[in-house]
């Protein structure tokens, strides 16, 4: 509990007092002025809301499955669980090498892409001209490799649903479909709510996957805070995203909390 | 939901039933299993295959990697790699990160077992908002607390060093780890601490003698994972470094003028940890799941 009162509070007490204090060292509003003012400020919070909007449907569609199928308990479900967790172990700037290696100009896509005859030339799919294209390689890239944390979070909660709903399911002849949507889903809402509020934060997060699919062409917020920080040796302005990264965060987090109430009944 | 629920579901009416629709619901039933595996399959190809594009990036030469359109089966070669691995900086980058995730480890488990055990064994008051609290220091993102770290420790004067990386990733995976470990202890009956205790062993006898051997493949699969979460971490590390960067900030910081087979080599030496610490742990790491239920 100390060490955590050490690395979490007192960070974040003092993140919040850097970004309140200008360069010169006084308190006040100046650094906030000189974040709204940061050129690339407001497109890096569209880009970082575009992205998350694309990632989360994304992501839950895949991960509902996954789980859906590892607690299925089909044959070798061990092995199954091992592939779909393979990717928490991957590390975003792999991840994002690696996605970088598929969508490059003389990339495996265009290359496996021309085998078949498809396109003739190759496309350019990482391009600062049409950052909406690149963004949808960083969902992608993003969707590949974090999902397997939420099926840890969804198999979880599976597994605590009691057999006795699905079974009076069975009775009634309910169909798989019906059986998921209205006995699973239900059950499930406590568990997505937190698996929502913990993906929502880390995609505030994403950073190295930008830097290596889209290298200085595109700016989200994490990767502004690093840039701050690093090359312009700004550690206010750098503390000001950082805060700002919280904040949001914490708005989405508050936001799940109010749309999706779990009655008390439920979350038993 | 399980085959075995289908079954039932399809054994109850048959006495009602007439033979067609039987067969009917027996011919949907075998549809479904095999829609669950081309549906399983299909996953895991969409999670493999980018893997497999990388490791034949990473293995051929590099006169393979800029000729286009590029051989999905490749000549082996080792030149890539050797070539990463001769590069200015990469072995003491590796070796850092190594250590790092080494001291990593051993710090979240020495703070975050005991803490896992606390939160398995003892009823105390307000053990749910500690356990919510846990869960959400997670939630706080890594980049607001670098920054203000990075100054910390430059006051310290223990900034770019190994130590400063090694705190900040052992605040980082400290969550896990205390869900991890709590799961762990949690899955020991009382009882059995219990009975020890009757036959005359004491409280940390108890704990020595059954608690531990019972759990030490749980308690080994939570340190591999802060090993693996320390040897991954980017942001941070890039941010407490400047001189003595671990293996991920290195290669970030020559990202953007290092040619492509530099970058495959890095990837895959970054990726390859998980084939094996993912297998170890994947039993354990579903403790974090039912835990994280609020």
């Amino acid at each position: 509990m100390a060490y955590l009162l050490v690395f979490f509070v007192s960070p974040m007490a003092s993140g919040v007092r850097l970004a309140f204090t200008s360069q010169t060292g006084q308190l006040g509003l100046a650094t906030i002025h000189q974040l709204v003012n940061d050129p690339g400020f407001w497109s890096s919070i569209t880009n970082t809301l575009i992205m998350l909007g694309l990632i989360l449907p994304v992501q839950f569609a895949l991960a509902i499955v996954m789980a859906l199928l590892v607690n299925a308990r089909l044959r070798g479900s061990g092995l199954w669980l091992y592939i779909y967790l393979l990717p928490l172990g991957i590390s975003e700037l792999a991840s994002g090498i690696l996605w970088y290696s598929i969508f490059t100009e003389q990339g495996w896509l265009n290359s496996i892409l021309t085998d078949l005859g498809i396109i003739h030339q190759p496309v350019i799919w990482l391009s600062y001209q049409h950052p909406l294209l690149l963004i949808c390689t960083i969902v992608i890239a993003e969707a590949w490799r974090s999902t397997s944390i939420i099926v840890i979070i969804l198999v979880g909660g599976l597994q605590a649903i009691p057999k006795d709903y699905l079974e009076a399911a069975d009775v009634f002849h309910a169909s798989p479909w019906r059986k998921f949507w209205h006995v699973t889903l239900p059950l499930l809402r406590p568990t997505l709510r937190t698996a929502l509020i913990l993906r929502t934060v880390l995609a505030f997060e994403v950073f190295a996957t930008v830097i290596a699919l889209a290298g200085s062409s595109l700016d989200v917020l994490a990767t502004k805070a690093n840039n701050a920080y690093t090359q312009f040796q700004e550690p206010h302005l750098a503390a000001a995203y950082g805060v700002l990264i919280m904040l949001l965060s914490l708005a989405s987090a508050a936001l799940f909390l109010t749309v999706l109430p779990v009655r008390t009944e439920q979350a038993r | 939901m399980t085959a075995g629920t289908g079954e039932r579901a399809a054994a109850t009416p048959a006495t009602a039933v007439a033979r067609p629709a039987r067969r009917q619901a027996g011919w949907r039933r075998t549809g479904r299993t095999v829609g669950r595996y081309a549906g399983a399959i299909l996953l895991a190809a969409w999670v493999l295959f980018p893997m497999y594009l990388l490791t034949v990036g990473a293995f051929s030469a590099s006169s393979a990697i800029y000729q286009y359109p590029r051989a999905l089966l490749p000549h082996l070669s080792l030149g890539t790699m050797r070539f990463f691995l001769d590069s200015a900086g990469v072995p003491t980058a590796l070796g850092r990160s190594v250590i790092v995730a080494g001291i990593t480890a051993m710090l979240a488990m020495a703070v975050g077992a005991p803490a896992g055990y606390a939160l398995a064994r003892f009823r105390f008051r307000f053990r749910g908002s500690y356990r919510v609290t846990i869960v959400s220091t997670r939630a706080f993102p890594v980049v607001v607390l670098s920054i203000p770290l990075a100054v910390f420790f430059l006051q310290w004067g223990i900034y770019d060093t190994i130590w400063a990386v090694a705190l900040m990733h052992t605040a980082l995976t400290l969550p896990f780890v205390v869900l991890i470990t709590s799961s762990v202890f949690d899955s020991v009956a009382v009882d059995l601490e219990e009975a020890a205790q009757v036959f005359g062993c004491g409280r940390l006898g108890a704990f020595v003698r059954v608690v531990v051997p019972l759990t030490v493949p749980g308690l080994a699969a939570a340190g591999a994972f802060s090993v693996l979460m320390s040897y991954n971490e980017v942001f941070a590390a890039s941010i407490l470094t400047l001189e003595r960067p671990t293996l991920p900030a290195l290669v970030l910081n020559a990202l953007s003028d290092s040619p492509n087979p530099y970058k495959y080599a890095a990837a895959w030496l970054l990726m390859a940890p998980t084939f094996i610490f993912i297998f170890l742990i994947r039993r354990y790491i579903l403790g974090f799941g039912t835990q994280s239920q609020l």
